[in-house]
């Protein structure tokens, strides 16, 4: 007996909403962008799910896309983390303010 | 069985999810996020997305996972913080409630229907042949120019990021001298 597809889709909506949750509550930049990392995951797991329930391989080209632009985005991200960290020793989204005006 | 494996790897994935935002150690967190990974490649296998499921395990569990301890470790960054600390008053409590909010209105909108469409627009997803066979097919003739163009994203990736980690030879941060 095959899951429906609507238990897929709720489960990626819980994963989606705990990676949004947690990129609010935390402050530590890595945690943050590892809440990033589990959005993009629940979108994924939403475009599989649609393109089995659609019958449509163009939902896991589209995860694919996700994939690569999603491996992009992690190696800047975290140049531009380790750059800060060059400067300060804490790791804190709340101190990193120097365009305050 | 098909129920078994979803139970299993939607405990795997939401249990792992709560560990990375909830663990006060920063290592802690990036295991946690390799379980939710691994869990949403077993979701895919179940899903016959065969070739997603690889990448999804070697891309994400094995690079990008690997960088985030890489990253860790190098920063000295793996102790513990205090998660209670809020300096934002109120922050956590509208971020719990916004994320209730979430939810709610997901599976509120989700009630009427939860797919609607046309079917097999860029082509179907079971029949005959492999799932990387499809896939590829799809990739290079519908979306080549998109294909195309991640490449080029890689590049500039790859660029910037090379970019970001130089050093100057007169020893300050690079960005520093020129603005």
């Amino acid at each position: 007996m095959t899951v429906p597809g609507a238990w897929y889709l709720g489960l990626a909506a819980m994963l989606f909403t705990i990676g949004g949750v947690g990129l609010l509550i935390r402050r530590n930049v890595l945690i943050m962008f590892m809440c990033v990392e589990l959005m993009l995951n629940a979108v994924n797991l939403t475009f599989v799910t649609f393109a089995r329930m659609l019958n449509d391989i163009g939902g896991q080209v589209v995860v694919f896309f996700v994939l690569v632009v999603a491996a992009a985005e992690v190696v800047v991200g975290l140049a531009i983390i380790v750059s800060i960290f060059r400067r300060r020793t804490e790791a804190t989204a709340d101190d990193i303010s120097l365009l305050k005006g | 069985m098909d129920w078994v494996v979803f139970v299993v790897a939607g405990v795997a994935v939401l249990s792992g999810a709560l560990g990375v935002i909830l663990a006060t150690h920063p290592v802690h967190s990036a295991l946690m996020l390799v379980l939710t990974l691994f869990g949403v490649a077993v979701l895919f296998v179940a899903q016959q997305a065969h070739f997603l499921a690889a990448v999804q395990v070697i891309v994400y569990a094995g690079a990008i996972v690997v960088l985030f301890l890489f990253v860790i470790m190098l920063l000295g960054v793996d102790r513990s913080e205090n998660i209670r600390s809020e300096p934002l008053p109120g922050q956590r409590s509208i971020a719990y409630l916004s994320g209730i909010g979430m939810i709610a209105a997901i599976f509120l909108l989700a009630r009427t229907a939860w797919v609607s469409g046309a079917e097999s627009v860029a082509g179907a997803a079971d029949g005959p042949g492999g799932n990387v066979e499809k896939l590829a097919g799809s990739l290079f003739t519908r979306y080549l120019l998109a294909f195309e163009m991640t490449s080029v994203l890689l590049v500039i990736a790859v660029v910037g990021a090379v970019v970001l980690a130089r050093h100057s030879p007169s020893g300050g941060v690079r960005d520093a001298e020129e603005t």
